[in-house]
């Protein structure tokens, strides 16, 4: 989008007030298509509301307005479409939970069968994504589908109320995985990288995001319309109510996380990595830990430093990993 | 023009001069044929304009057309068996979104256990997905239902699946009339959806209904399978001023007019049904068949017509309802809810499970046994149950005949 970096709280930033009409966000723009429009009934807050708002808005103004958009079940379709109103400004079509990236290839087919110019975004959360949807997710990628395929990634299922999923981190206290025992919250594990499982799919285009920095979100959803075939978006969306989280701190927590290590940000083209976004202010995880409520048996009373560190050392994995911190920053101008 | 060919290519050939848009299919035997010979056609160009999609599941697949088929282009697909129950969330929301997708079910049971003949346990089990269901008893009446199931989808933009039975018809090569391409572009006009996705017009499709309004939109998803009674007929009486071919519509009667014995079946086991009942005439008994062309919606009035006076129907099941008993026999009863007097006796026999040959032997033994009254009309018989085996099996069977 631009050259043009500002330093600003931790994070490469500018607001839109510093840099030319031309280099602003999408969401800057007075004829911004607004593809989920306001009066939506999504918490306050929400990281998944804010998230699609840019990544489709984005993809709009990418493609002149001419998306079509396959919703997966979830809070997203849900808190947007209560029967008879609807908050999509876009041409949207929900079928299942487990589907959307079928639906969306299959619109990809048509659209192309029928000689429209019209481009395909699918989307849903983590657990459509990387669980219930996964299946046909990989078959999207595997037949390299011409579909911008973004999962909102907000850790667990939160529409049928807080419970794990296949993303949700090691640790974490989710309705089904509670405080309890030895071994309290989520099981550690391998963890499950959708990313990483696309990349090996070795398709045109995979980035991470999260909203934190919607810049970037917006420069990597663009980036992902200049492409044709299966690219696969995947956006780190903090959620308030399953996070046991302040509304207020929706932009903390994504910006904690990638600054942890815990969430890395980066691109990969063709199953190779391409860029990563350093970070410039290291934190210990401790400090995104403590703002969640769902992570709160580790610090309490019977605090767990053990558990601690143990997710510190898989933050630590993915700043060696993807070269994190030794990447020489970009210097603002 | 006639030709020798195997089942599944004739309806392979004929899906194709229907010009679908979009095909995703995933392979399951008996069906398999049918979706190689389009991906055939697809790659040579006999199909043109046409994207084949290999999708990963049968899931994937029914998914795959949802998209298609919401943006407004012909879709098709093929399944059979655990495929078919593989598809079966995304079955109902293609039938709840009103997308008029066309599929082709080559019949096969249901594991466990595991195997791959042909019986109708597959769409008997969606019969409630709110798909219109029309079963072939040929390969002839296959390939001419698949030309009237895209017209019937596309003018009620609801889902059809055309039924045909695994092997017995998918494998059989028999000599097959197919329309011509000249004749189905005139009886089966571009696709003009109902609605569709258009970025130039966007629409919500696929909202959450709550309490307040889901009755009604599903009150008019029965309405809109009810209308789906009165087209059929209409298609096919066009169908046979253009081919000139009857196939029927919603039943096919065959010597019910003055019948006492009336056997009601859906699919090719019709055949050897009426060459027994041909048997039966000749030795003084007034027998009658009743084929199910259109088995969802359900005929009722067809069926109770059909029927008349008759004071025995013998309902051959080629899949049941364990703990409960028949499922077309069931609706048969419906069929006659009000016929005059207490109706006929209806007895329920299911036959050929899982492969096993329904022979013209064992249907007239036990249409002898009906007309003579040894059966009894309030159990549910199995069509030459091997007795021997289930004792071998240390069941003690009961309950049956």
């Amino acid at each position: 989008m631009t050259d043009l970096k500002l330093y600003q709280v931790g994070t490469f930033a500018a607001g839109n007030r510093l840099v030319d009409l031309e280099l602003r966000s999408v969401q800057a723009h007075a004829d911004r298509a607004n593809s989920i429009t306001s009066g939506h009934r999504a918490c306050q807050g929400c990281g998944e509301a804010l998230g699609a708002r840019y990544v489709l808005d984005a993809a709009m103004r990418a493609a002149g307005g001419d998306v079509v958009v396959a919703n997966a079940t979830g809070c997203l379709e849900v808190f947007s479409t209560p029967y008879p109103e609807s908050s999509w400004q876009v041409a949207w079509l929900h079928s299942l939970f487990g589907n959307a990236p079928a639906v969306a290839a299959g619109m990809a087919a048509g659209l192309r069968a029928l000689g429209r110019e019209t481009r395909v975004v699918g989307q849903g959360g983590d657990g459509g994504t990387v669980d219930i949807g996964f299946g046909c997710l990989s078959g999207m990628f595997e037949r390299n589908d011409d579909v911008l395929y973004v999962c909102y990634d907000n850790q667990g299922y939160m529409n049928t109320g807080v419970q794990r999923s296949g993303a949700t981190p090691p640790a974490a206290r989710t309705a089904n995985t509670a405080p309890l025992g030895p071994e309290p919250g989520n099981a550690f594990g391998q963890g499950k990288s959708a990313p990483l499982i696309a990349m090996a799919h070795e398709i045109p285009y995979v980035a991470t995001a999260t909203v934190a920095d919607l810049r970037d979100l917006e420069r990597k959803v663009e980036k992902a319309m200049s492409i044709r075939g299966a690219r696969y978006l995947h956006v780190l969306v903090p959620c308030p109510l399953g996070w046991a989280a302040a509304s207020s701190d929706t932009i903390r927590l994504a910006r904690l996380a990638t600054e942890s290590g815990i969430f890395p940000v980066f691109e990969a083209e063709y199953g190779e990595v391409t860029a990563a976004t350093p970070i410039r202010r290291p934190v210990p995880v401790d400090e995104y830990l403590r703002l969640q409520g769902r992570f709160a048996h580790l610090f309490g009373k019977h605090a767990r430093p053990d558990l601690v560190a143990r997710i510190q050392a898989a933050a630590d994995r993915n700043i060696v990993r993807f070269g994190l911190v030794e990447a020489e920053p970009r210097t603002g101008s | 023009m006639f030709e020798q060919l195997e089942g599944s290519r004739a309806v392979a050939k004929t899906v194709a001069r229907c010009r679908p848009a979009v095909i995703a299919a995933y392979p399951i035997s008996p069906q398999t044929h049918i979706v190689e010979a389009l991906s055939d056609f697809v790659r040579t160009g006999e199909l043109p304009g046409c994207e084949y999609l290999m999708v990963e599941s049968e899931f994937g697949a029914m998914s795959a057309c949802i998209g298609a088929s919401g943006v407004g282009a012909r879709t098709y697909t093929a399944t059979a068996s655990q495929g078919l129950l593989f598809m079966a969330e995304a079955l109902f929301n293609a039938s709840g979104l009103g997308l008029p997708i066309v599929m082709t079910v080559a019949n096969r049971a249901i594991g466990s256990p595991i195997n791959i003949w042909n019986d109708q346990s597959d769409s008997m089990s969606q019969r409630d997905a709110g798909w219109v269901q029309l079963f072939a008893t040929s390969n002839q009446e296959a390939v001419d239902l698949h030309v009237q199931a895209f017209v019937l989808a596309e003018r009620l933009s609801l889902p059809v699946m055309v039924c045909m039975d695994g092997f017995v018809l998918t494998h059989a090569v028999e000599a097959v009339d197919l329309p011509e391409q000249a004749q189905i572009d005139a009886f089966l006009p571009p696709f003009a959806p109902r609605q569709h996705l258009d970025s130039r017009d966007p629409i919500t499709i696929g909202s959450m209904v709550g309490p307040e309004a889901f009755t009604e939109v599903r009150y008019l998803m029965h309405d809109q399978q009810l209308a789906a009674l009165d087209e059929l007929p209409r298609i096919s009486q066009d169908f046979e001023s253009v081919f000139g071919r009857d196939t029927g519509g919603l039943v096919r009667p065959y010597r019910t007019e003055d019948a006492d014995v009336i056997v009601v079946a859906l699919g090719s086991v019709l055949g050897g049904v009426n060459e027994v009942v041909d048997a039966l005439r000749e030795d003084g008994v007034a027998a009658g068949s009743l084929g199910i062309t259109c088995f969802r919606p359900w005929p009722a009035e067809a069926v109770r017509a059909a029927i008349g006076p008759a004071r025995q129907v013998v309902v051959v099941e080629r899949a049941f309802a364990p703990g409960v008993g028949a499922i077309v026999g069931q609706d048969v009863r419906h069929a006659l809810r009000s016929a005059p007097g207490d109706g006929p006796a209806v007895y329920d026999v299911v036959a050929g499970l899982g492969g096993r040959p329904v022979t013209r032997a064992s249907l007239r033994g036990l249409l002898d046994d009906v007309v003579a009254e040894r059966l009894d009309p309030h159990e549910l018989h199995f069509l030459d149950l091997d007795h021997e085996l289930l004792e071998r099996a240390g069941t003690p069977w009961r309950r049956t005949s």
